[in-house]
Formats: C-alpha cells, structure tokens, sequence
C-alpha cells in the first residue's frame, strides 16, 4: 500500500510518501511495524494522541481495519481555515 | 457550489461580489475571510501543506453537511495553499439563504469543520526558524456545538 506523510510527520521521517509491503490487520498494526523500523519513525509515532489517519483519503481511527485500503495518510490535527 | 482549492491569490471582494449576483431568491448572504495573522511582528511567511485528492473531497463533504443542515441557495469556499506573505488572504466562505440566520449560521459551521476537518496543516516561517501551527484545543471543542 501507499503510506503517505504530512505536515511535522513528512519532516521527522523524511519523506512524503513511500510503497509499504505489509500484512498488518489494523492501523495500530502497521504502526507498530514502522516503529520498529528505525528511529526516525519511533520518533514520528511518539505521540499518538497527536496523530490522525486518514484511510483511501477519508479520516479513520488508529483501531481501524486495513484490508482492502489501498493509501493510507499519517498527519498531525489539521489546521485549515 | 464553487469549492477551490488553489495556489493562487484571489480577490475577496470580487468573489463576493459575484457570489451575491448569482443567488437567485436569497435574502442573506454572509461571508468570512482569513488572512495570515502576524501577531508580533516576526512572521516573515506563512507555508500551508494540503493533502492534494483528499482535501477537495473533505471540502465538498464539509459544505454539503452545511446544505443538508440549514436551507442554502449557495456556498463559496476558497481555501489556498502555498507559501504566503503576512496579511495575505488565505481563505474564504460565502453562504446565501433566504434569511440570515441560516446563512450565519451556515458559515460558522463551515469555518469551524475546515479549522479542524480539512487537511491543510500550517507552518510559520519566523526571524528565528519556522514552526508547525498547534491545533488547539478549543477548536476541536468547536465542532461540539453543531
């Protein structure tokens, strides 16, 4: 799948998206997996109360299910307007 | 409905201008419009990230809740992206409805769910370095009264 990274995430891990191999069932899952990584994204990932998902471009939740999602977004809480 | 997201500066008061000609039968038409706030006078730029695909889909989604809640004859949301000066303008709503109420209301509702709801993420650029604007608290609690 497609993990794409925004905002203070994009600049901590480096990157603006990259193509992710995984089998991880849920968010939390796939978390984890980048966590243990390298520490640029253990760091990215430190604060999860700062952190929002959006799944195929519609916000989700960090408990959500991953099967069938095709790109998945990590962003700090947007600041628009 | 117009709903943009651009790059480009653009002319508030021709947008409402317009906007107003083209709402047939509405008595109401209220607007809103941010700028880029210095508050001490540091500020040398404002950078504001958007997530390109989502951000068009979260705004169409945003304005039509607004239509389903309050009777509208239009809304107008322009919201820029890009690096932007000091003052300049980021963003704008405009709601028109028979009476005003429902227009006012309408653009709260807008301006509180594209503050928190709509990807866009902003970065000061300062004398001393550049730092990622903070969501605040208050902001998510916003979204409680509707």
């Amino acid at each position: 799948m497609e993990v794409l990274y925004f905002a203070w995430l994009r600049e901590r891990i480096g990157l603006p998206r990259e193509r992710v191999e995984t089998t991880a069932p849920t968010v939390m899952a796939l978390i984890e997996e980048l966590k243990a990584r390298e520490d640029r994204y253990a760091l990215a990932f430190s604060d999860l109360k700062s952190l929002r998902v959006a799944l195929d471009q519609k916000l989700s939740s960090l408990d959500a299910p991953l099967a069938g999602v095709r790109e998945v977004a990590f962003f700090p809480p947007m600041t628009g307007g | 409905m117009r709903l943009s997201v651009q790059e480009a500066a653009f002319d508030a008061g021709a947008e409402l201008n317009a906007f107003s000609a083209s709402v047939a039968g509405a008595g109401a038409v209220v607007s809103f419009t941010g700028l880029v706030r210095d508050s001490d006078g540091s500020l040398q730029a404002m950078e504001i990230e958007h997530y390109p695909g989502m951000t068009q889909a979260a705004i169409a989604d945003i304005a039509a809740q607004a239509q389903t809640r309050w009777s509208l004859t239009d809304v107008l949301v322009i919201h820029r992206y890009g690096r932007l000066e000091p003052g300049a303008l980021i963003m704008m709503v405009a709601t028109a409805s028979r009476h005003r109420i429902a227009a006012f209301e309408a653009a709260a509702f807008l301006m509180d769910y594209l503050k928190s709801r709509a990807p866009f993420w902003k970065k000061e650029i300062g004398r001393d370095g550049a730092t990622w604007v903070a969501a605040k608290d208050e902001d998510e609690a916003a979204l409680e009264r509707w």
